[in-house]
Formats: structure tokens, C-alpha cells, sequence
């Protein structure tokens, strides 16, 4: 199948990548998806995850954390708060990232905030932590 | 009429400056390049989101489950002026042009009764307040230590504003900062964050496609109001920051040139009555050897 789309990935400080994709597969807030060309248009929010692109120049994966993706048939974007290459992360990136969770996992905890924003952190760290695990860097 | 002494004291000291704010202007030239990209390379995520949110504001704007941050608190008493402005001056009326237009609307706002809290970005718009608004400051945040303005800095913001208004300290936020035409043109902005308004993007594609929304579009909305918020003062301080370097730069430039208009001044100045001095005293050696 030689069918690809539009894959965007923009994070807030820069477009990361911009290319023609076959299969992109998601860290959806309910569950991974993957999306292919003719997906119905979807939009989803991301936890914490990998997100897999497959392209007929080859395959390349992404770190994001939060953010959200708009799936239009033939295009596909992905916004993510923070975006890094899996080839450029590193081990202490990752435990940095696990301290920010559980560090805003503590304030949240403390200051008793509104909206469930406690189990909000609570799942942000446990996500972060598999990821970590995930990655097995 | 100085003394040739004094005229050269004075030459030399405006030749340093001028070396000075040509050093400044170099700096700021090479500072712009870089935050004019970094503000590029911010455009297509604010715009993708801003596209998403007029489709997602379009759609459940109207119901009265909306969250309160597109919806708004019902009132419009108390107004949040988040007044954006540079770390340091320099840099022609760049600060002073923001801090001009808080002030209108503050004026403009106490005249028709409502209450103004205002909380400031970069120390130079706090001075510029403090004499007739300091009683409104609720708070300030101090940025002199970042070196490069992150997401991160937007999101700490963000989330002071958010706890805020959370916490119903205010009705309406207004975020001031100065759009990067180019670099002699930038125009002080107030653009409105809470309640949101997303009404821009609509007529794009975006309206067009019924989306499918996992979770619901009213959870989506929840979670990407918040993150909208961030997004527009982190592009607002992208802007400030290609601004501010633009606005220093040709006000530099300004100085600089100013600097050699008066080192030409003085030389010509200094040059005549070095003239006089020789004059005069030809003058007297003359008459003294006819006097004999």
C-alpha cells in the first residue's frame, strides 16, 4: 500500500517534523491508536508516551508529553507540549521528567487543587514511570 | 566658551559611547535574528490550536455546561491587565508604548466602574506603573534570569493566572505585549485570554470536517483551555521578544548615528578655536614686533 499523509509534529518552540507518513501510532489519553491514511477526522488528547511513525523513508519515534492531535483523512498533526527524538533522549532526561511528575504530583497533593487535578499528576507520574520502564534506556 | 582641553575631553566621551550603543546594536541585531526565528517557529502550533479551538468553541460555546474559561464567569467586574514588557530599557519606546496602552485601558476600565488588578511580566513595565496603578499590582514575574524564553516560562505563567482565576480574583484577563511588525514597526497589543475567544479560525477548513473526540469534546475543551491560555502568552512573549530586540536595535542605530552628528559638531567646533588660539596669538607676536 503505497497510500501515506501529511504528518505534522509541532511542539510550541518548533515544528519537529513535517513528512509523508503511512501510519502514525498515537499515545491517546484513552489508549494508543494508530492512525492511517482515510482515518475519520478525530481529535484526541496524548498522555505521556511514544509516538511511532512509519514512513516510506523509514521509521522514526518521538517522545511527547501532553498535547493533542487532529486526524483530518489525509493529514494528520500532532501538537505535543514537548516533543523529543527517541534518538536524543537520554536516561536523565527521562528521570528529569519523572521528577517534574512527581514533583507537581507533590505540590497538587499539597495544596489540595480543585479538578482533580490530583489524580491528573498522579496518572502523568505513573505514565511517565512506565514510560521510563517502557524505554529500558 | 570651553576650553580646547574640554572640547577634546568631550569628543573622546561621546566617541565611547558610540562605541558603546554600536556594540549594543550589533548585539541586539544578532539577538533579533534569533528571536524573530524562535517566534517563526512558534506560528504553526498556535495556529494549528487556535484552528482547533475555533472548531471546538463553535461547537459547545453555546451550551451552558461550557467551562468558564470560554464561557466566563458571568460578570465582567474585575479585570486581570497582564502587562508584558522587557527585562531592560534601552530600547526606545518600546516599554513605554505598552505600558501606555495598560494604562488607557485601565483609565478607560475605572472609568466605567470595574476594578483592575494588574500583574506584570519584566521589571521595566512595573516601573513604569508603579507610580499611578502600584495600589492594583497583585503580583509580578520576574524573567531577568532566563536567557531564552521557553514554553515553560509561558506555562509557569499561565498557571499563576489560572490559579487566580480559580480562586475567582477576577472575571477577565487582558494580556499586553508589543507585535513584531518589523523593525522599526511594533504595535502595542491587548488581546483578551480569559474568557477565551476563538473566533478567528473559523472560517478555516477546520469547521468544515466533524470531527470525532476522544474523550468528549467537553473534557477535550477542559484540558486545552488551560494549555490555550499558555500557548497565546507564550506567542505574546515570543513577539515581545523579537520586539523588544527590534525596537533596540534602531534605537541604537538612532543613537549611534547621533553620536557622529556630535563628534563632527565638536571636531569642527574644536578645530575653530584651536583656529582662534593660533590667530590670537600671531596676533600678538604681530603687534608686539610693531609696537618696537
Amino acid at each position: 500500500m503505497a497510500q501515506t499523509m501529511q504528518f505534522d509534529l509541532v511542539s510550541p518552540e518548533r515544528a519537529l517534523a513535517s513528512l509523508q507518513a503511512s501510519a502514525v501510532q498515537i499515545p491517546g489519553a484513552e489508549g494508543d491508536m494508530t492512525a492511517m491514511p482515510q482515518h475519520a477526522p478525530t481529535i484526541t488528547t496524548l498522555r505521556p508516551g511514544v509516538l511511532k511513525v512509519e514512513s516510506p523513508e523509514g521509521n522514526s519515534e518521538y517522545l511527547v508529553t501532553g498535547g493533542f492531535a487532529e486526524i483530518a483523512g489525509d493529514s494528520l498533526s500532532v501538537l505535543a507540549e514537548r516533543a523529543i527524538p527517541m534518538t536524543e533522549m537520554t536516561r536523565d532526561q527521562m528521570n528529569e521528567l519523572i521528577e517534574e511528575a512527581r514533583e507537581m504530583y507533590k505540590t497538587a497533593k499539597e495544596e489540595d487543587q480543585p479538578h482533580g487535578l490530583v489524580e491528573d499528576a498522579a496518572k502523568l507520574l505513573a505514565d511517565m514511570e512506565a514510560l521510563g520502564t517502557h524505554m529500558s534506556l | 566658551m570651553p576650553s580646547l582641553k574640554d572640547l577634546k575631553n568631550r569628543i573622546e566621551s561621546v566617541k565611547s559611547t558610540r562605541k558603546i550603543t554600536k556594540a549594543m546594536q550589533m548585539v541586539a541585531a544578532a539577538k533579533l535574528r534569533r528571536a524573530q526565528e524562535a517566534a517563526e517557529d512558534s506560528r504553526p502550533y498556535t495556529k494549528r490550536f487556535n484552528a482547533v479551538m475555533a472548531g471546538l468553541a463553535a461547537s459547545v460555546g453555546g451550551s451552558d455546561s461550557a467551562p468558564k474559561l470560554l464561557r466566563g464567569t458571568g460578570s465582567d467586574q474585575v479585570h486581570l491587565l497582564v502587562v508584558m514588557t522587557a527585562e531592560r530599557g534601552l530600547c526606545g519606546g518600546f516599554n513605554s508604548n505598552i505600558a501606555k496602552l495598560a494604562r488607557q485601558k485601565a483609565a478607560g476600565l475605572k472609568a466605567a466602574g470595574k476594578t483592575v488588578k494588574i500583574l506584570t511580566v519584566g521589571k521595566k513595565g512595573r516601573d513604569a506603573l508603579k507610580r499611578d496603578l502600584g495600589s492594583d499590582f497583585v503580583g509580578h514575574v520576574d524573567l531577568s534570569d532566563v536567557k531564552r524564553v521557553g514554553y515553560a516560562n509561558a506555562q509557569a505563567i499561565a498557571k499563576d493566572i489560572l490559579t487566580r482565576f480559580d480562586a475567582g480574583e477576577f472575571d477577565v484577563a487582558t494580556i499586553f505585549y508589543s507585535e513584531f511588525v518589523n523593525v522599526v514597526t511594533q504595535i502595542p497589543t491587548a488581546q483578551q485570554i480569559i474568557p477565551a475567544s476563538y473566533e478567528g479560525g473559523e472560517a478555516q477548513d477546520g469547521a468544515s470536517a466533524v470531527y470525532d473526540y476522544e474523550p468528549g469534546e467537553e473534557r477535550i475543551l477542559a484540558d486545552l483551555l488551560p494549555r490555550g491560555v499558555a500557548t497565546q502568552i507564550f506567542s505574546g512573549l515570543l513577539e515581545n521578544g523579537a520586539s523588544e530586540q527590534g525596537a533596540r536595535m534602531s534605537a541604537m542605530d538612532n543613537a549611534t548615528r547621533n553620536a557622529g552628528d556630535m563628534i563632527d559638531k565638536l571636531t569642527i567646533e574644536f578645530n575653530r578655536s584651536r583656529q582662534a588660539v593660533i590667530t590670537n596669538e600671531l596676533i600678538e607676536i604681530i603687534s608686539g614686533a610693531e609696537a618696537l
